[in-house]
């Protein structure tokens, strides 16, 4: 099922997201999704996040989708050329993945091998671009597809909370123009500049997912305060994880923050897409908190 | 050694907008040049009286040398619309910060050949891509200023305008729209998407 049809339907879509692992054995990742992923529409599934080198996304969607879940295939620009890309949605499409979400990907610096080559010969706009040509039956050189042609949901990121919202606007057009159909948002904490952003995005005409992490602690939220692009946790939030440390450590806290936030911004977006980030097990109690 | 080749004619004239001023850099002896093409072309705008000036001359890479040869005509300079130059990446990539507000443009894509590259100082890089990108990105090289070399625009990386491979490096894309936006620019990035082409060896020896 594309996730599309649901936005089409009128529905609040909810993803999370799971990473795969580094080794051949997915029944963690499966169990874990099973347990407190059921109830929510569709599970994101990283490629290689962070640079750091894993078991590949489009096997370990296949391993979801067998345990009854609905994945979607995450797709970097950073490990394959357009060959590549092209041939791996065109594996995806057979075994019956059509969910996808295209991004650029992190610097291979950025990971566990910081001496690989770097592709980038697509970007998350090229790659867009890419899936929608082989929607209409030739691949990037113009040469015709055998027989049926492919058909995803297809979905990328914006960061609504960056430092240049007019930045990011210009480049959510160049996503849209290229052919997105969907998008999620980096991790927002600051309600206020989701809901400018929203006004503002609402002119692509495009379903938006609110990007939502459950603060774990003070010190996550420093660390991405320094080193996540787009992500800003306001000092009155980590006031408010510092103030009872039981309370923030059991989860209590983080699940009230994120809670509030999505009731905040839900009437602005159409989805939200959470990033457990190891707290899976949190996400029943948050969707229920924040009334979803 | 580097060729440099003028873009067609078309592309280049819908590029110009209003007046312009041609800098034609015959560039150091590692550089082969279009004169000949390059030379009717500007004759051809010159003739339908849009051309405030022109200077032939070389180097222009070097930003001091370029200072001092425009010095004298910063009057024909400040009359034109649109800065029209004609020599490999570097130098347009030098004409475009050293006149920051003004709409530079271009005239030429750069393609590499095996050999001794020359000697260019070290404030702005050229890749040869043979594509030059550089009239959809205000000047700026998107290949050699992005770490991942990106030609569609800014990946989710950059933080407080530095770029995520380097907290030392300003974000290349950041200053692509920054340029853009000052020089009234950002309609370029409705441009269809780009895509590289590294066969463009093939189209040199053609
Ligand atoms: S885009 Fe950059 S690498 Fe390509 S020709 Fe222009 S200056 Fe050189
Ligand atoms: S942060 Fe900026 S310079 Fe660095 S890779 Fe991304 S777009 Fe390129």
């Amino acid at each position: 099922m594309r996730i599309t049809e649901l936005f089409d339907n009128g529905e609040f879509v909810v993803t999370a997201e799971v990473g795969p692992p580094k080794g051949i054995c997915v029944d963690h990742v499966v169990e874990e999704a099973k347990s407190y992923l059921s109830g929510i529409t569709a599970v994101n599934v990283t490629d290689n996040q962070s640079s750091v080198m894993r078991m590949g996304s489009l096997p370990a969607c296949i391993a979801l989708k067998n345990a009854g879940l609905t994945p979607i295939l995450q797709l970097t620009c950073r490990d394959r050329n357009r060959i590549a890309l092209q041939s791996e949605l065109l594996g995806a499409a057979m075994l019956g993945i059509d969910n996808i979400l295209c991004l650029t990907g992190d610097h291979t610096k950025m990971g566990d091998h910081p001496g690989a080559k770097p592709v980038f010969d697509l970007d998350s706009v090229s790659l867009l671009h890419t899936v929608k040509q082989l929607e209409s039956g030739v691949d990037l050189a113009g040469n015709p597809l055998v027989g049926e042609a492919p058909k995803f949901a297809k979905g990328a990121v914006v960061s609504p909370c960056s430092d240049s919202i007019d930045a990011q606007l210009a480049k959510m057009e160049r996503k849209v123009m290229a052919g997105c159909d969907y998008f999620q948002t980096q991790a927002v904490f600051e309600p206020e500049k989701f809901i400018k952003f929203m006004e503002a995005a609402k002119q692509f005409g495009k379903p938006v997912q609110l990007g939502v992490i459950i603060p774990k602690s003070v010190g996550m939220c420093k660390f991405m305060n320094n080193n996540v692009a787009g992500v800003h946790v306001p000092d009155d939030m980590l006031e408010e994880l510092r103030a009872d440390k039981e309370k923030t450590k059991a989860g209590i806290t983080g699940v009230e923050i994120a809670a509030r936030i999505i009731k905040e911004c839900k009437p602005y977006c159409q989805g939200v897409h959470i990033m457990a980030l190891g707290w899976e097990s949190k996400v029943p109690a948050l969707l229920e908190k924040a009334g979803i | 050694m580097l060729i440099t080749e003028m873009k067609v004619g078309e592309t280049l004239r819908s590029l110009i907008q209003g007046k312009v001023f041609t800098i034609i850099c015959h560039g150091c002896r590692e550089v082969r040049f279009p004169e000949q093409e390059v030379n009717a072309f500007v004759r051809e705008l010159a003739a339908e009286g849009i051309v405030t000036g022109t200077i032939t001359t070389d180097y222009i890479c070097n930003p001091d040398f370029l200072q001092m040869r425009l010095k004298g005509r910063m009057a024909e300079i400040e009359d034109a619309d649109t800065i029209l130059v004609f020599s490999c990446g570097v130098g347009v990539q030098t004409v475009s910060s050293y006149l920051e507000d003004k709409r530079v443009i271009a005239g030429c894509d750069t393609y590499a050949l095996p050999g001794y590259q020359g000697v260019t100082p070290l404030e702005h890089d050229c890749d040869q891509c043979g594509q030059c990108y550089l009239n959809l990105t205000g000047g700026i090289c998107p290949l050699t200023a992005c770490s991942k070399s990106l030609i569609n625009g800014q990946c989710g990386g950059a933080k407080n305008g530095k770029c995520e491979v380097d907290s030392n490096m300003d974000c290349g894309w950041e200053r692509i729209y920054r340029r853009l936006e000052k020089i009234g620019r950002l309609d370029v990035l409705k441009c269809p998407v780009q895509l590289r082409n590294y066969a463009t060896d093939d189209e040199v020896s053609r």
